[in-house]
């Protein structure tokens, strides 16, 4: 499974896209572009914020070939039939289209931003409930993110995949299962202590945003 | 304002996960307003979201691109995320409420307690603002399974343990607790339970020893 879709995403990647990157080799070296790890892996925050500044097609294109095909997947995993999830998989890219404007780089990767679409959208059309959202933070005029803090963010998403893949099986499915909504919360309670461990320098990163956010929200008052 | 009692790391998951009833996911969403470490560890486990989001794929039908595009021409783009609003209820309460304190709907349960019952789509949980005056104890009731209980206004106290503005309690069915309001302002709470809760009594627990004879 994993090795097929590898295998893909390396057929997808139009050669000499600058959306591409190579390893990295120094975190802050060079500014204004956007980088990952992988060398196969297309930068998903540059592509995505071509669709945030010019409504890129082609950029958007590019999600949708990687991202649609996950959604659907997941949606069927969570108990849609094929056919609803086909529909919600292109209704979740049509709203990554005209959300791209809240997109905010250095708060999420695009992998989790999208995930956190398709989730509202499966509760909307799954469990036809409302989802109640925490009120947005206001972050200010300062709209332009901070490089470092958008690469931090990028290489905190690759650790996370990367720490998930490398979890036992049993762990792992319990973690997709939970995500799923195979798992009560109560479920989730008994068997699932332990993401937590995994996800200890992702909250400490979040942590540390806000912190700075506060921060400078303190400063121009 | 220090908030010392959080959400749960299971009732963060289930909520960025999606799976947790209505009732609780407004509980939850007003705390994480409320609280940034909370906030930041939900963001945390929506990455979690994220990295499972890529572990599998399933073809899209052919021409799926075209009709999303067909799509996007069409969709009425979606609303923003709520702003903070001025008022005690941070802003997904008051999507509920539809506006501050001043427009709830209070019904009375006796004692000057009251309590006002907001409409969930989702009938798993329910979901209830209770106002209970400094002093008096919070409506016996009973629960089949989680509750989950947080201080807008004012304070309670359960045991040794205090529960000011944000403060989150989390009892399960268990759990024999009895919250009491401190003395001063009328304590204010956004109470979610699991099935239908069934207050034992319409009067607030401090009447029952007399009627229990």
């Amino acid at each position: 499974m994993m090795l097929t879709a590898i295998r893909t995403e390396i057929q997808d990647a139009p050669l000499g896209s600058h959306g591409y990157v190579g390893r990295e080799t120094n975190a802050h070296a060079s500014k204004g572009r956007w980088r990952v790890t992988s060398e196969a892996e297309p930068d998903w925050t540059a592509v995505l914020l071509r669709v945030r500044e010019s409504q890129d097609r082609a950029a958007f294109a590019q999600l949708f070939h990687h991202f649609a095909p996950r959604i659907k997947a997941f949606l069927m995993k969570s108990g849609a039939s094929e056919p609803l999830a086909e529909e919600c998989a292109q209704d979740v890219m049509a709203t990554v289209w005209h959300k791209a404007v809240q997109f905010n780089p250095d708060r999420a990767s695009v992998a989790t931003w999208i995930f956190t679409i398709a989730r509202n959208r499966r509760i909307d059309a799954l469990r036809k409930a409302r989802r109640p959202e925490p009120e947005d933070l206001d972050w200010g005029p300062d709209q332009e993110p901070d490089q470092a803090d958008v690469y931090e963010t990028q290489q905190e998403s690759e650790r996370l995949n990367h720490a998930l893949r490398l979890l036992p099986e049993k762990q792992r499915i319990l973690v997709e299962k939970a995500f799923l909504g195979e798992l009560t919360h109560s479920e989730i309670a008994a068997e699932t202590g332990l993401p937590i461990g995994t996800i200890k320098s992702r909250i400490r990163l979040a942590l540390d945003k806000l912190r700075q956010h506060l921060d400078k929200k303190a400063v121009t008052k | 304002m220090t908030i010392r009692h959080h959400l749960s790391d299971p009732l963060l998951m289930a909520y960025a996960a999606g799976t947790i009833p209505e009732a609780f996911g407004l509980v939850i969403a007003t705390h994480v307003s409320m609280c940034d470490d909370c906030r930041a560890r939900l963001a945390a486990f929506e990455a979690v979201g994220g990295a499972v989001l890529e572990t599998s794929q399933v073809e899209m039908s052919a021409g799926s691109l075209d009709a999303c595009f067909d799509r996007i021409s069409t969709m009425t783009p979606p609303a923003p995320p709520p702003a903070r609003k001025a008022g005690v209820l941070p802003a997904p309460l008051q999507d509920y409420v539809g506006g501050d304190l001043e427009r709830v709907r209070w019904r009375p349960l006796g004692f000057g307690a009251k309590q006002a019952i907001l409409p969930c789509t989702d009938s798993a949980a329910s979901v209830r603002l209770l106002a209970i005056p400094g002093g008096v104890a919070m409506p016996d009731h009973t629960h089949r399974g989680l509750e989950l209980t947080l201080v807008l206004q004012g304070a309670f106290t359960d045991d040794d343990d205090r529960f000011e503005r944000g403060d989150v309690e989390i009892a399960d069915a268990e759990v024999d607790h009895t919250p009491v309001a401190a003395p001063g302002v009328t304590c204010i709470c956004l109470a979610a339970t699991q099935g239908r809760l069934k207050f034992s009594s319409l009067i607030p627990r401090l009447a029952q020893p007399f009627l229990r004879i």
